[in-house]
């Protein structure tokens, strides 16, 4: 079956939360990588031509007018919805615009970086990655109890209790729109990533498959 | 295409009058949207006059993600609702500003004479560009003696070369 074919899995979602926050979901896909080399290191020609590309696309005044589109307009929203200012946690898209402001461009930062990012600036939907090897369970999202740390190990900072955090059926492995578990992280050779898209409310859910699509794609491509 | 389904896990069961409180948080949830989208908007057309930061609610919103109750919900729109003026307010100063400056144009261009060296940069009129609007005695030192006077728009850019 093609990759086209597979379509995203949804992931589950806390009643609470689904309750507060419609129209918030978790789309997930677990990716063979089949790139050649770390997926830190370098990435290959087309990526990095495809990065060049959508550097032209994103220009200075964008910065500012893309907070105006469906899309990013709709994640700034959701940001308001969960006690985030978004002119002070950027939202991902946002962020990387203002990154290519500020550094002349879309800075190649390695293999995965660089393929999260093509899916997020072509999309407007963020992706994220884990090591699909340490993932037990699907994926969901849900707020966090009392005594809850970021990851399975004991060393994962600990984190209040109500954080919205994507989990698996044990813990916590990356708090919603913010980082990622330590040892859940993707490591330079990992074979199999779980890759999680989260879709707000006014976002259309196409645009989250395609997200998925292009990364997917992008790392099982020989 | 058929929509993928979500699957919902039960953590907790809401008391009985907890859907009241829900539907106002719902409400103010809207109104948290719509007024987000209003702010996005004028900044983002008022821009770069009103700088993207004004849109920044003070003290707020770095506390990590999180479902927010009826007293946040609020507090969020009503500063959210504050911010909007303010950044209304700037706007209104910039159009006010810049229809002094057109008007100060006019009266330039009518008699220049009254505006001796009087300089007004091109991006007070809302106009992209360094380019300057000014005054300046016509012949130099000659025009000025006669009180021969014009209104000349410079580049603003300097030469490649330096100044002549």
């Amino acid at each position: 079956m093609s990759a086209r074919a597979e379509r995203p899995a949804p992931g589950w979602c806390a009643r609470e939360v689904e309750e507060e926050l419609p129209g918030l979901r978790l789309l997930c896909a677990e990716v063979t990588v089949n790139r050649r080399g770390s997926l830190a290191g370098a990435s290959p020609p087309d990526v990095e031509r495809r990065l060049k590309e959508l550097s032209n696309r994103f220009r200075g005044a964008t910065a500012v007018a893309v907070r105006r589109e469906p899309v990013p307009s709709a994640y700034r929203v959701f940001y308001r919805h969960i006690g985030l200012d978004p002119e002070v946690v950027r939202t991902p898209l946002e962020a990387a615009v203002f990154a290519r402001m500020m550094k002349g461009g879309f800075l190649s930062r390695g293999l995965l970086e660089d393929v999260l990012l093509v899916g997020l600036l072509d999309t407007g939907v963020p992706v994220w990655a884990l090591d699909a090897a340490s993932v037990q369970g699907p994926l969901g999202i849900r707020a966090t109890e009392e005594g809850e740390r970021l990851g399975r190990g004991a060393g994962g900072p600990s984190l209040p209790v109500g954080r919205l955090v994507v989990a698996d059926s044990s813990a916590p492995l990356a708090v919603l729109f913010g980082e990622l578990a330590r040892e859940h992280a993707p490591r330079a050779r990992s074979e199999r990533l779980a890759l999680f898209a989260v879709q707000v409310a006014g976002v259309p859910e196409l645009f989250a498959e395609e997200a998925l699509w292009t990364c997917r794609a992008a790392l099982e491509a020989a | 295409m058929a929509s993928l389904e979500q699957f919902t896990v039960d953590r907790a069961v809401a008391p009985g009058d907890a859907l009241d409180e829900r539907a106002a948080r719902r409400s103010l949830r809207a109104q948290v949207a719509r007024l987000e989208r209003e702010l996005s908007h004028v900044v983002a057309t008022g821009f770069p006059h009103v700088p993207a930061s004004a849109a920044r609610v003070a003290d707020h919103g770095a506390g990590g993600p999180r479902l927010l109750g009826l007293a946040q919900l609020e507090r969020e729109r009503d500063a959210l609702a504050g911010r909007l003026q303010d950044v209304r307010r700037l706007v209104h100063a910039r159009v006010e500003h810049e229809r002094r400056a057109h008007e100060l144009l006019e009266r330039m261009k009518l008699e220049p004479g009254r505006y001796r060296f009087v300089r007004l940069p091109v991006r007070d009129l809302g106009e992209g560009g360094c380019g300057v609007w000014e005054v300046r005695p016509r012949l130099g030192l000659i025009g000025m003696l006669a009180g021969w006077w014009q209104l000349t728009l410079s580049s603003g850019c300097p030469l490649p070369k330096g100044s002549r």
